[in-house]
């Protein structure tokens, strides 16, 4: 098969993992070879979905002995098979990262024989990298389940990042769509990994050039809407995992309907983009934000509520916090305002430190006020013409058909009275892609 | 101080000459209406002066502001230099002058009109830098790796530090076809140069196989049930696709019709005009 055809095959099935960050090191090229990283990641393009393409997203290989239903390379699924050897990828890469189309690699793969195997394949690809190559670009690999520890490791010093996704956001949709993996399978590895990692950071500081273990964390990701759990539970799982294995994040796929069976959503089934959207918001609440899982979802508001984000939502729910004064408020309260981000926060903390700030202040910090000016006052005045109740608050922040379909939802801010909620209407399409590409 | 001079400020261009035009209006007392730069001379009911750049006075002016305002304001103003904030000169002079009176603090007043003009400026300009660090595309041409940018800000100065920390051990080079300057990079060194014309060899045909893998991958990534350009278009604006190798017209196809330019890279290079820095 030539490598055009090759590409397309291994490019098409690696799509639906959504991890392509390539953040989290600092790292310049070494002696005689090519490549850097920087902390803040990079994004060389963005795909016609929108989505950041930073790394070459790749799989090894489509080929996969088992059959988790959900899945493209799914066993039983028939489809043409093929596979990188380990200098293909390499040399791939490298033509791209010269060409800077790319930030570094993300290399996946079905099962081909064994977990052992298949980590063996990467394993060979990511040495021929930075052992030939002398390449210092980012690399993620995805760790197979059921591979050992030595091997495991061994992929671990060659990567910046591990993955190991968790799939499915129970044990029992586990067990349901994919057979052959167990909840324990996919927390092994990431203990492992969580342990190795503390361990090496002890080696680190009794010598500073002790050779790093995975120096950007690891990762997973889990598919949304394919079975039937709730926000409040993906979200407290979520919680748990970034607790308890120090993930450096978690990711979440709408499943994309792209296999019939009787176990999974028809193939008709729209993606559910905007719960995967509030459930980024809320990780983002979780990650920068101080929030709480339990401050965002709890057993009487186990959903999301689709026409306002999990932050607009708390504010709503806790107008006794509000309103703020500008120049008083600590940073973690600055945070709790919609429409207020971490840099605007911290913007204003600079900036009030010389002087005093009003709502042109604001401005000129490049602070959006469109929701902020509701929650805040300057200098103990708010800003004309605002009335600080929660319907003229809502008002603002939808259109007015949205605002009335919100009305005849029955979903009211204290979180009674709430009908079916992630079959918002059809309307309500666009105001998603909307807010798919804006910001909390 | 007074604050209206009917006067204009010439000068050659240059960050020194700047530096200059500061010392004129302090030395003189006088806020001059407009500094411009070479090649917008343009007739005007002011009178007019013109600055001869002189590099001694220059450094002076430049140690001053290091001591007086700071290291971090003169990184800014070195910075703000780079933007293409209208009238950047005089909003220089105008920040130089404020910050002459209160000192240091005024990286602390980024409200102040006299600093956020040119904060925004700077962000624009730092935004653009970050950006174009993921989108350059380089072409490789035997052993040269050539890349071509037509950016609103004049970036090189802060983008090619971040090629130095990734191809240190290549030879490559960038054409900003807005400020008609490229950036050289060779064993260890960096040079500035400015040019006036410069066309990229054709494309061989190695070079021409990675530019289609390289758009056969970028279409195959995107999940066509999550099609969404609004979104693409907010994160990269339009204006940056023109040299991307994945929006280019169709790669095979395309490189043989285009007619080869005899013009090599390397060949352009000795000719160019000056040396900037
Ligand atoms: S192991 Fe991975 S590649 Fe194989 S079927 Fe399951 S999800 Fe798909």
């Amino acid at each position: 098969m030539d490598i055009f055809k090759k590409l397309e095959i291994l490019t098409d099935s690696a799509k639906y993992d959504v991890a392509c960050t390539s953040s989290g090191v600092d790292r310049t090229a070494m002696h005689g070879g090519l490549g850097s990283t920087v902390s803040c990641g990079i994004c060389h393009s963005f795909a016609a979905d929108g989505r950041c393409v930073s790394l070459l997203k790749v799989l090894m290989t489509n080929a996969c002995v088992y059959d988790c239903k959900y899945c493209v390379n799914r066993r039983s699924n028939d489809v043409p098979r093929t596979t990188f050897t380990p200098r293909e990828l390499a040399e791939l890469t490298i033509h791209f990262y010269k060409r800077n189309y790319i930030e570094g690699l993300f290399v996946s793969s079905g099962v081909i024989k064994n977990a052992a195997y298949t980590t063996e394949q990467m394993i060979e690809a990511l040495r021929i990298l930075r052992h030939e190559y002398r390449f210092s670009g980012y690399i993620h690999a995805k760790g197979i389940p059921g591979a050992s520890e030595e091997l495991l490791n061994e992929l671990g010093m060659l990567a910046d990042r591990m993955s190991v996704n968790i799939e499915m956001p129970s044990n029992d949709s586990l067990k349901l769509l994919a057979p052959d993996k167990t909840k324990q399978s996919v927390l092994e590895p990431m203990r492992f990994i969580r342990d190795r990692k503390i361990e090496n950071k002890n080696e680190l500081t009794v010598y500073r050039r002790a050779p790093r273990f995975l120096p950007a964390g690891q990762s997973t990701q889990m598919i949304i809407g394919a079975t039937p759990e709730t926000d409040l539970q993906i979200l407290n799982l979520t919680e748990g995992l970034y607790r308890k294995y120090g993930l450096k994040r978690v990711f979440f796929s709408a499943y994309m309907p792209v296999v019939e069976h009787s176990l999974l959503p028809a193939l008709t089934t729209k993606p559910q983009l905007l719960r995967e959207h509030r459930l980024y918001q809320a990780d983002w609440l979780l990650r920068f934000y101080e929030f709480q899982a339990s401050e965002i979802l709890d057993e009487k508001n186990p959903s999301f509520n689709p026409f306002v984000d999990p932050k607009c939502n708390w504010a709503l729910n806790h107008m006794e916090f509000f309103p703020l004064e500008v120049n008083k408020a600590s940073y973690e309260e600055l945070l709790r305002v919609p429409g207020l981000g971490v840099t605007s926060a911290k913007r204003i903390l600079r900036a009030r430190r010389a002087a005093s700030l009003d709502f042109d202040a604001l401005k000129k910090l490049g602070v959006v006020l469109k929701r902020a000016k509701y929650f805040l006052t300057c200098r103990g005045k708010v800003k004309e013409g605002v009335r600080f109740r929660q319907d003229e608050v809502l008002q603002s922040l939808m259109s007015k058909k949205e605002f009335q379909m919100y009305r005849s939802s029955f979903f009211l801010p204290d979180g009674t009275k709430q009908l079916s909620l992630f079959e918002p209407p059809v309307v309500l399409a666009e105001d998603v892609q909307k807010c798919l590409t804006g910001q909390i | 101080m007074p604050d209206g001079t009917d006067i204009i400020y010439y000068y050659d261009g240059s960050f020194e000459g700047l530096m200059c035009c500061v010392f004129e209006s302090f030395i003189k007392g006088e806020l001059p209406v407009e500094i411009v730069g070479p090649g917008e001379h343009q007739v005007s009911l002011f009178a007019q002066r013109e600055i001869v750049t002189d590099i001694e006075q220059a450094r002076r002016v430049i140690a001053g502001i290091g001591n007086k305002i700071g290291g971090e304001a003169l990184q800014f103003i070195q910075r703000s230099f780079l933007t293409c904030l209208p009238g950047k000169e005089r909003s220089i002079l105008l920040f130089l002058r404020k910050g002459f009176r209160v000192g240091q603090r005024i990286m602390r007043m980024p409200t102040d009109d006299a600093v956020n003009t040119l904060f925004n400026a700077v962000r624009h300009l730092s935004n653009e830098v970050h950006l174009l660090s993921g989108f350059v595309r380089f072409s490789i041409h035997q052993d040269v790796m050539a890349a071509e940018i037509t950016p609103k800000n004049y970036v090189l100065p802060l983008l090619a530090p971040h090629f130095v920390d990734r191809y240190p051990n290549e030879r490559w080079l960038i054409h900003d076809k807005t400020n008609s300057v490229v950036v050289l990079y060779e064993q260890g060194k960096t040079q500035l140069l400015e040019v006036e014309e410069f066309t990229l060899p054709a494309p061989d045909e190695e070079e021409v196989k990675f530019r289609e893998l390289w758009k056969l991958f970028y279409d195959t990534i995107a999940i066509e049930g999550r099609y969404n350009p609004k979104c693409r278009m907010t994160h990269m604006p339009k204006r940056y696709w023109e040299n991307m190798t994945e929006f280019q017209p169709g790669g095979k196809a395309g490189a043989e019709n285009e007619k080869p330019r005899e013009t090599a890279a390397m060949r352009v290079l000795p000719e160019a005009k000056r040396l900037v820095k």
